[in-house]
């Protein structure tokens, strides 16, 4: 007897323009996305200057997993699962500090922060037992990218430098931002909840269409240019990167204006510090046209958006229950600059930002609206007719069309339809 | 003597207890520029992250908006394309354990309790906190030089916050 092989259950779910509404609202989807994305493939953690000083200890997370993320005192990361080896219990209730061990508070077991199992109290009832398999539990591959920190549950795989690929050179033009060559994570937190899956707001990272509509109400009333970057006349594009990333490419408008910090709404003028500093490091010509160019808009797969002056990491946490956690980018030696980072991040971002507190709104929206039982399908086709492949070999298409979707979307069926 | 200082406070925490429900009926109904009344003109509107919040001008915060980001909050409520605002949450507030902190001849610090209950189209959601002001007579009225609203729940993930708080 053969085996007809038909289609997988996801080309079913997964075409060239259309994907299917159950994506995004059926738990056993989202339990599939687990093993298949987020416990396998590289996801973003945190950043390396969030745990400075040798023993430096700071509370994330993958997926629905908690990570406890130390720096042992030699100066090495590690990536900890928060479970007691000895019955479950949950180690670190901290969000962040400093510290050489983690003691349970339930039976006294402590772990050196790089994992392993240092000391049980009352020994004798443990004698014969090894003691080095009793370490805590770990992301098996971790490593990092100017700073950036991946984990991946999968014992092997792709590296990261692979995983990454293209999505390397957006990091690349986004540190050269500082005149250091680093960017810091120093600010803390926002944590923004929303009862939508996560996959809506990967698609929305990157997708120049809906800006106009969605954010009409704060382009109307302060003073922001973002809107035109978007319009239907606008030379930017939108980049399929491949390996699931995208990103905004807004330079061409940019260099079109050619003033240095036009990216970031201000002056080269109002920052003669950074300025100077920035041409001191780079030359005048390349420190000119970084600061033309600005910093990118990208999606990283699965999690990390880098979004100008912010990074947003996404954390799926049920198929209708999504975290991001958001905070202004800090470039080393821009400390002028830095400060109005923060306070536009703080304006537009987060559960009350000018921003995204409406972009949360169609997510929410998104999720109810889609478990209409007709039509079935999600329509992403728009100027499909018009992409084109740029002079590196990417998918590039007008800046609101959805070329960053399609490829999600086949890079998605890739990773779901491998054993 | 006593009596006098005791009848005064007790008048001052009549004034500010009245202000405060005034501010919380405001809010309640979105009652945008008379509330937008309510500010000094070096009002700042504060709702920290992550416990007391620590210094906002090196941390994030949800809300940390001077005087003049107060007001563009407010026109861009009066959009009509504010979307999270449309149709507005439902809401009403219980404020109460008002207290006078401390208080010298133009100014007053008062803290209360505050407990927030939303409807929209998510659901229901309820936002307790500890409200902090420092109130300044202008001209004669009560006036907000700083309103900083500390969410019980501010270091857990939250929920779209876009109305007023």
């Amino acid at each position: 007897m053969s085996v007809m092989h038909g289609p997988s259950k996801w080309a079913s779910l997964i075409r060239e323009e259309h994907v299917h509404g159950s994506l995004y609202v059926d738990p056993a989807i989202f339990e599939a996305e687990l093993e298949k994305i987020w416990y396998r493939t590289w996801v973003y953690v945190g950043h390396a200057s969030e745990v400075p000083q040798p023993n430096d200890f700071v509370m994330k997370s993958i997926g629905p997993q908690a990570v406890i993320m130390t720096r042992d005192s030699a100066g090495r990361i590690h990536l900890l699962l928060n479970r007691c080896s000895h019955r479950g219990n949950q180690l670190c209730l901290t969000r962040k500090g400093n510290a050489r061990s983690f003691t349970c508070p339930y039976h006294g077991w402590s772990f050196a922060n790089d994992g392993q199992l240092r000391a049980v109290p009352y020994p004798s009832g443990y004698e014969g037992v090894d003691k080095g398999g009793l370490g805590l539990g770990r992301v098996p591959r971790i490593d990092s990218y100017k700073g950036f920190v991946f984990g991946s549950f999968a014992a092997q795989g792709p590296s990261l430098e692979q995983h990454l690929g293209a999505a390397r050179e957006a990091i690349d033009r986004l540190v050269a931002n500082s005149p250091e060559g680093e960017i810091e994570i120093t600010a803390g937190f926002l944590k923004h909840r929303v009862k939508s899956n996560w996959k809506f707001l990967f698609e929305n990272e990157t997708d120049g269409y809906h800006p106009q509509f969605v954010h009409a109400s704060i382009f109307s009333v302060a003073d922001s240019r973002i809107g035109g970057l978007y319009g239907a006349k606008s030379t930017a594009v939108t980049r399929y990167l491949g390996d699931g990333h995208s990103e905004n490419d807004l330079r061409p408008e940019f260099r079109r204006m050619g003033n240095r910090l036009a990216w970031f709404g201000t002056f080269a003028e109002k920052f003669p510090d950074y300025v100077s500093r920035m041409q001191g490091a780079y030359g005048a010509d390349k420190a000119d046209q970084i600061m033309i160019d600005g910093t990118p808009h990208i999606m990283v797969f699965p999690n990390l958006f880098i979004a100008e002056i912010q990074i947003f990491v996404l954390q799926a946490v049920a198929v209708d229950d999504t975290v991001q956690h958001v905070t202004a980018l800090q470039f080393k030696g821009a400390p002028e600059l830095n400060r109005r980072m923060r306070q536009q991040t703080m304006g537009s971002v987060g559960s009350a930002g000018f921003l995204l507190a409406d972009d949360a709104e169609m997510y929410e929206r998104t999720q109810r609206g889609v478990q209409s039982r007709d039509p079935e399908w999600l329509f992403l086709g728009r100027g499909k007719h018009r992409e084109r492949v740029d002079e590196q070999g990417f998918l590039v298409g007008d800046v609101t069309d959805e070329v960053a979707s399609r490829g999600f979307w086949k890079h998605y069926r890739s990773l779901m339809d491998a054993e | 003597m006593m009596n006098a200082i005791a009848e005064i406070d007790e008048t001052l925490l009549r004034e500010v207890t009245r202000f405060i429900f005034r501010e919380a009926r405001l809010q309640d109904d979105h009652a945008y520029d008379a509330w937008e009344a309510l500010w000094a003109d070096d009002g700042i509107y504060w709702v920290p992250a992550n416990g007391e919040g620590g210094d906002p001008e090196r941390e994030m915060s949800l809300i940390y908006d001077n005087r003049s980001r107060i007001a563009l909050r407010i026109k861009q409520f009066q959009t009509g394309k504010r979307h999270t605002q449309m149709p507005r949450s439902r809401l009403r507030r219980i404020v109460s354990n008002v207290e006078i902190l401390a208080r010298d001849a133009d100014s007053v610090r008062v803290t209360a309790n505050a407990v927030v209950y939303e409807s929209n189209a998510r659901g229901e959601t309820v936002w307790p906190s500890r409200n902090e002001y420092l109130l300044r007579r202008v001209d004669g009225e009560l006036r907000m030089a700083l309103k900083k609203v500390v969410l019980v729940n501010n270091e857990q993930p939250l929920y779209t916050l876009s109305f007023l708080i």
